[in-house]
């Protein structure tokens, strides 16, 4: 059985459909990519994913772990195992990230029918994935993502993955914004959770990142469809030919 | 007219059963009684009553009483002399203008008014702590809760104050702080009053030249409350005047505020953050004046609300009188829910709906209670706001 399986999934935004039937199939242990030019629905992908209310289902099913995804609270999906590296961190001020972090793993411990983490040990797997990640401890008392740079807030997204040890990972254009030492860091965090149990699905405009976190499949999304699958030798031909190239009208590039 | 007399006729009762004081508490009261008299209770026709109606207060028949208080004197904390007590009460929290202040002037009992003074040049690091409390079991009573405090000239000191209670009760207190030049005073009150109490409040404070005066006021509890902290500058002297104020069910809370730039270089900072939920109901109205010799002021003025209900309603006002040309004077209100985006964020890493919306709304609480300096305090109130947002998100 299919870690995820996305069925002719349509949904829209404010009556606008973003979605307009996608088909996906994702096992554990695999690396999938999401390519497209803006607009083309890669993020909307991701947050109806992650069960963001903002973005009506209109259409089609996702079954993940063979269970209704779309039925399921945002809270039930982080608790069963789906993790968003959010686009757009948010930032929370009078939250600490320890508290927050704390918070966030031991409902997910709980609901894995685990213990939860006493201060210690908790302290001590935050220090060991923030070395990781090569983040200042400091950042542990401050407030989520309030005041943090970009590249600082990208990086607080893999590092609160590599704490929460998700089973299915949707990065959303998280290499954007990123210097090519933080991308470094970043694809370096990403790749060391790369296990056969877990899957990835990687959101990104460019083929940059894709350098660093090498796909096992590439899709391409245009208008709300995917248009094209392949390995990851498809990214390295949107890389020489551009979406032009592939006939995909791409707002930037004109 | 009428009605004025009835209501003033129950406590004109009380009044004459006052026991004697001395000559000039006498005479005090006597004019604040008078004063009384003439105002009687504000109704919503009065603009600065426009959105509290006291009609509860002014219909309800209270017992004389005297609540429990207790004060600590750490260090060189001196108790004034009848003298300079005379030389000062009363002179800030004018009792010609509010009914409020004159009905606690008129009810004045030396032996139960708190009067102190921080010598010139000391500085206090304990928190002299003042604590007002009512346990009223039977016919409901009225308490007229007075603190005075002259802080010298250079002299550092905290100050807490602190009204709690039981049953149903109407605290109706008065405040006044003189802070002296370059004195350093960090005052807060902390309001935590039964929920069936009345609960009615004025701090007044004068504060010198390049002195420096910090004050929280923290309301979570009473029936209906009123809060007005009247604030006078000197010379470069700088204000900070924060407030929180959380309520829910059928409360209602009035916060006014007046911040009175009387000369050049002074600085004021003022935030006050609400949390209303329920059919709670809320008021803020915050005056700045900037006097004609008033320049070079620097005021700025912020009111956030966060609103957790339908049915609760904010009325948030701000009120500029500037006579001086060369000031800089801002404000702002915000009227608003928990962000969706945030709590989004929060149950995306599988933090339950409910838990998420008490964490955003205690971290809203959050950016007041981390002012407070004094640590004892501002750890109970954490505990206070967690305990109190966590209840709720089980409801």
């Amino acid at each position: 059985m299919a870690l995820l399986e996305i069925k002719d999934l349509h949904a829209q935004v404010g009556g606008r459909e973003i979605l307009k039937g996608i088909d996906l199939t994702v096992e554990a242990g695999e690396v999938h990519a999401i390519m497209g030019p803006n607009g083309s629905g890669k993020s909307t992908l991701a947050q109806v994913l992650a069960g963001r209310e903002l973005y009506v289902v209109t259409g089609g099913e996702v079954i993940y772990d063979g269970q209704d995804l779309l039925a399921m609270s945002p809270e039930d999906r982080a608790r069963s195992g789906i993790f968003l590296a959010f686009q757009y961190p948010v930032e929370i001020p009078g939250v600490s990230n320890l508290y927050f972090l704390k918070a966030a793993l031991n409902t997910i411990r709980q609901s894995r029918g685990e213990e939860e983490l006493d201060a210690m040990d908790f302290l001590d797997l935050v220090r060991e994935k923030m070395k990781l990640m090569e983040m200042d401890q400091t950042l542990l008392n401050r407030p989520v993502n309030a005041g943090f740079s970009g590249g600082e807030k990208k990086r607080n997204e893999i590092f609160q993955m590599a704490v929460l040890e998700p089973r299915l990972a949707v990065l959303d254009e998280t290499d954007s914004g990123l210097d090519i030492d933080a991308l470094k860091l970043v694809s370096a965090g990403v790749n060391a959770m790369r296990s056969p149990e877990r899957a990835m699905i990687v959101v990104t405009h460019y083929q940059r990142l894709l350098n660093h976190i090498v796909p096992d499949f590439v899709h391409v999304l245009s208008e709300g469809r995917i248009v094209k699958s392949g390995g990851k030798e498809l990214a390295l031909q949107l890389e020489e030919s551009g979406y032009a190239g592939l006939g995909i009208h791409d707002e930037e590039a004109a | 007219m009428t009605a004025v007399a009835e209501q003033t006729g129950a406590w004109l009762a009380e009044f004459t059963q006052l026991p004697a004081a001395t000559p000039w508490v006498q005479e005090l009261r006597e004019a604040a009684f008078q004063g009384f008299a003439k105002l009687g209770f504000p109704t919503t026709h009065d603009e600065e009553w426009r959105f509290t109606n006291v009609a509860p207060i002014a219909r309800a028949n209270f017992q004389g009483g005297v609540g429990d208080y207790w004060c600590n004197r750490p260090g060189p904390v001196e108790v004034l002399s009848a003298e300079e007590a005379r030389q000062h009460l009363a002179h800030y929290a004018a009792f010609e203008r509010s009914a409020f202040a004159a009905l606690n002037t008129a009810f004045l009992r030396e032996e139960n008014w708190v009067a102190i003074r921080i010598p010139a040049g000391a500085v206090i690091r304990t928190p002299i702590e003042i604590k007002y409390d009512v346990q009223d079991f039977g016919p409901s009573m009225a308490v007229h809760p007075r603190t005075l405090i002259l802080a010298g000239a250079d002299s550092h000191c905290t100050i807490v104050e602190t009204y709690t209670g039981t049953g149903s009760y109407f605290t109706n207190a008065v405040t006044e702080i003189v802070a002296g030049d370059r004195a350093v005073v960090d005052h807060y009150k902390i309001q935590r009053e039964s929920l069936e109490a009345f609960h009615v409040a004025t701090l007044a404070a004068q504060l010198g030249r390049s002195a420096n005066f910090v004050s929280h006021s923290i309301a979570l509890g009473g029936a209906l409350v009123r809060n007005d902290v009247n604030v006078v500058l000197s010379e470069g002297t700088e204000a900070t005047i924060n407030g929180l104020y959380i309520v829910n069910g059928a409360q209602h809370i009035d916060n006014h505020t007046s911040i009175d730039h009387v000369k050049p270089h002074g600085t004021s900072h003022e935030l006050y953050k609400g949390i209303l939920d329920d059919q709670a109901r809320a008021v803020f109205n915050g005056r700045i004046i900037v006097r004609q010799d008033a320049q070079k002021t620097d005021s700025k003025q912020t009111n956030k609300n966060l609103v957790l209900s339908d049915d609760a309603v904010i009325d948030t006002k701000p009120e500029l009188q500037i006579w001086a040309d060369d000031v800089r004077c801002t404000h702002g209100a915000t009227i608003g829910q928990l962000d969706a985006e945030s709590l989004f964020y929060l149950q995306s890493r599988g933090i339950g709906k409910q838990q998420a919306r008490s964490l955003l709304t205690y971290a809203f609480a959050q950016d007041i209670v981390e002012r407070i300096k004094v640590p004892a305090l501002r750890d109970s109130l954490e505990r206070i706001l967690f305990e109190k947002f966590h209840e709720h998100s089980e409801k």
